[in-house]
This record gives structure tokens, C-alpha cells and sequence, in this order.
């Protein structure tokens, strides 16, 4: 009885099924991302000079570690995955640990930053920000919503990969079976990606 | 199960991704660099080029897009030309303002 359940199992199981239905949730997140990019391109092609001089009070240094920050955890999650596929166990847990810190390293410094930003008045609503230049006004207006819905991204991309921590632990997750800790690595390299835009076009205007 | 058999079949070494990585942190270096110069109007195509350099690596590589079906890359291109479109005709539609 039992070995005939686990053949039925089996059947059911359609590996690229899932990663094709992860990529077509990836390419909803594009588009998703893509409205906002497209709005941002007309502000800047409209207020080009404003948009310039908001984004040099962006904190360079903190940008850059972050991007660093998320390539590395890009790799983590991928060497985690290959670990996985050669039967690592204890290395592609220790790799996904890794990456969630990494994660939690991205998010910390998000907080300094902005609060930096707040702290300067640079919050939206606020009287030093509403009595700028309308370019700038949106500059930060699309700043705090694009850089936050990403954030927002790394958080719930952060949350997957501790239940794929779980998951590994309780062995769910095994050398024959790593369709799921796959596709939390896909949202989790789209969520890189969409940083890999977002860090030239919010701190590298001059 | 016999898609199983032909996913661990690609199945890389570690060493590939540090490669990529290595690729993705010099492009940052580049990037950052860059940005103090001034090509003008030319920096931002200057800049999105790294970015769309980078991003094709991690698709290719760390998505594994290149082991993938070939479906998988229609269908990333096929969003990607839409998008293209969108903002060609979006500013098509733009100039005239």
C-alpha cells in the first residue's frame, strides 16, 4: 500500500511545471516593477536637472554596500542550491543561513539610510521636502515607493528562505527534491535584479 | 521522476558561480566608477548597459535560464521586447508635450 502511494507521488511530481510557474509569477513582478520604472523615466526625462541634484544627497557608500551585499547573497543561494543538488546538506543549510543573513544585513542598512533621510527632513509630506522643486518632491516620491516596494520584496524574499531553512531541516527539502529551495532562489535573484536597476538610476545620477 | 534525472544531470560546479559573482562585483566597481565621469546624456546608456549586462548573468547563470527549457527564454525575451516597446512608444507619444 504504502509503496504504491509513494508512486502516485511521484506522477504528480512535475518539476519544471513549478519552476515554469515560478518564472510566470516572476514576469508578473517585472511588469509589476516595470510601471514604475516607466513612470520614473518620464519624471526624470521631464526634470532632469532636479532629479540630479536630489539624488546627490543620496548616500553613495551605503548604496554600493548594499548592491555588493545582494550580489553576494545571489551567490550564496545559488552555491546553496548546487550543495543541495550534490547532496550537501549541512553546507547548502549553512549557504541559506548566509543569505537570509544577508538579507537582514541589506535591511539594516536600508533603516540607516533612511533614517538619515528623515532625520534630514526628507520625508514625504514634510515641510523641508514640499518646499523643494516639484522634480525633486518627485525624485523622493519615486525613491521611497520603488526602493520600499523592493524592500518590501527582500522581506517576503527573506521569509521563503527561512522556510526553506525548514524545510531542509526537516528534510523535505533533500538531494532528490529541491524544486522548492529553486524557485526561492529565482524570486530571490529577481529581487536582486530589480536592485541591480534601481542602485544606477536612485545614486549614480551626475 | 525522469525530469529529475536530466536536472541533476546540469548540475554545476561551485566554482562557475564565483566566477559570476566576480563578473557582477567588477561591473559594480565599474559602474560606480563610471558615474564620476560625465558622458553627459551618454551616462545613463552608459549605465544601463552594465545593469542589463549584469542582469543577463544572473538569469543566465544563477536562474539557470541557460539549462532551462527554451521556452523559459521565450518567454523572458518575449516580456522584455514588450517592455522595450512600452517605452518607445511612451515617449513616442511623450515628445510631443
Amino acid at each position: 500500500m504504502s509503496t504504491e502511494n509513494q508512486a502516485v507521488v511521484h506522477v504528480h511530481r512535475d518539476d519544471v511545471g513549478a519552476r515554469m510557474g515560478m518564472w510566470l509569477f516572476l514576469l508578473s513582478e517585472f511588469l509589476l516593477f516595470g510601471g514604475l520604472f516607466l513612470m520614473y523615466s518620464v519624471y526624470r526625462y521631464n526634470h532632469q536637472h532636479d532629479f540630479h541634484v536630489a539624488a546627490e544627497g543620496m548616500n553613495i557608500f551605503l548604496g554600493t554596500a548594499n548592491t555588493l551585499i545582494l550580489l553576494t547573497s545571489s551567490l550564496t543561494m545559488a552555491l546553496a542550491i548546487a550543495a543541495m543538488q550534490k547532496g550537501n546538506k549541512i553546507l547548502s543549510l549553512t549557504l541559506q543561513i548566509i543569505t537570509f543573513l544577508f538579507g537582514v544585513a541589506f535591511l539594516v542598512n536600508k533603516f540607516f539610510e533612511w533614517r538619515a533621510e528623515f532625520r534630514a527632513g526628507n520625508y514625504p509630506g514634510s515641510p523641508i521636502l514640499t518646499a523643494k522643486p516639484s522634480g525633486q518632491i518627485l525624485y523622493y516620491g519615486l525613491y521611497y515607493t520603488m526602493v520600499g516596494l523592493h524592500g518590501v520584496h527582500v522581506i517576503v524574499g527573506m521569509t521563503i528562505i527561512a522556510f526553506m531553512i525548514r524545510f531542509t531541516i526537516k528534510g523535505i527539502i533533500n538531494k532528490d527534491n529541491y524544486v522548492k529551495l529553486e524557485n526561492a532562489g529565482l524570486y530571490w535573484h529577481l529581487v536582486d535584479i530589480i536592485w541591480i536597476f534601481l542602485f544606477p538610476l536612485f545614486y549614480l545620477i551626475t | 521522476m525522469e525530469e529529475n534525472k536530466t536536472l541533476t544531470k546540469h548540475s554545476p560546479g561551485y566554482g562557475i558561480y564565483i566566477l559570476v559573482w566576480l563578473a557582477l562585483v567588477t561591473l559594480t566597481a565599474l559602474t560606480a566608477a563610471v558615474a564620476g565621469i560625465s558622458f553627459g546624456k551618454f551616462s545613463i546608456v552608459v549605465a544601463l548597459i552594465i545593469a542589463m549586462v549584469k542582469s543577463y548573468l544572473v538569469l543566465s547563470e544563477f536562474m539557470h535560464l541557460k539549462f532551462e527549457m527554451k521556452a523559459f527564454r521565450v518567454f523572458v525575451v518575449v516580456a522584455i521586447l514588450f517592455f522595450l516597446l512600452l517605452i518607445v512608444l511612451l515617449f513616442q507619444n511623450y515628445s510631443y508635450y
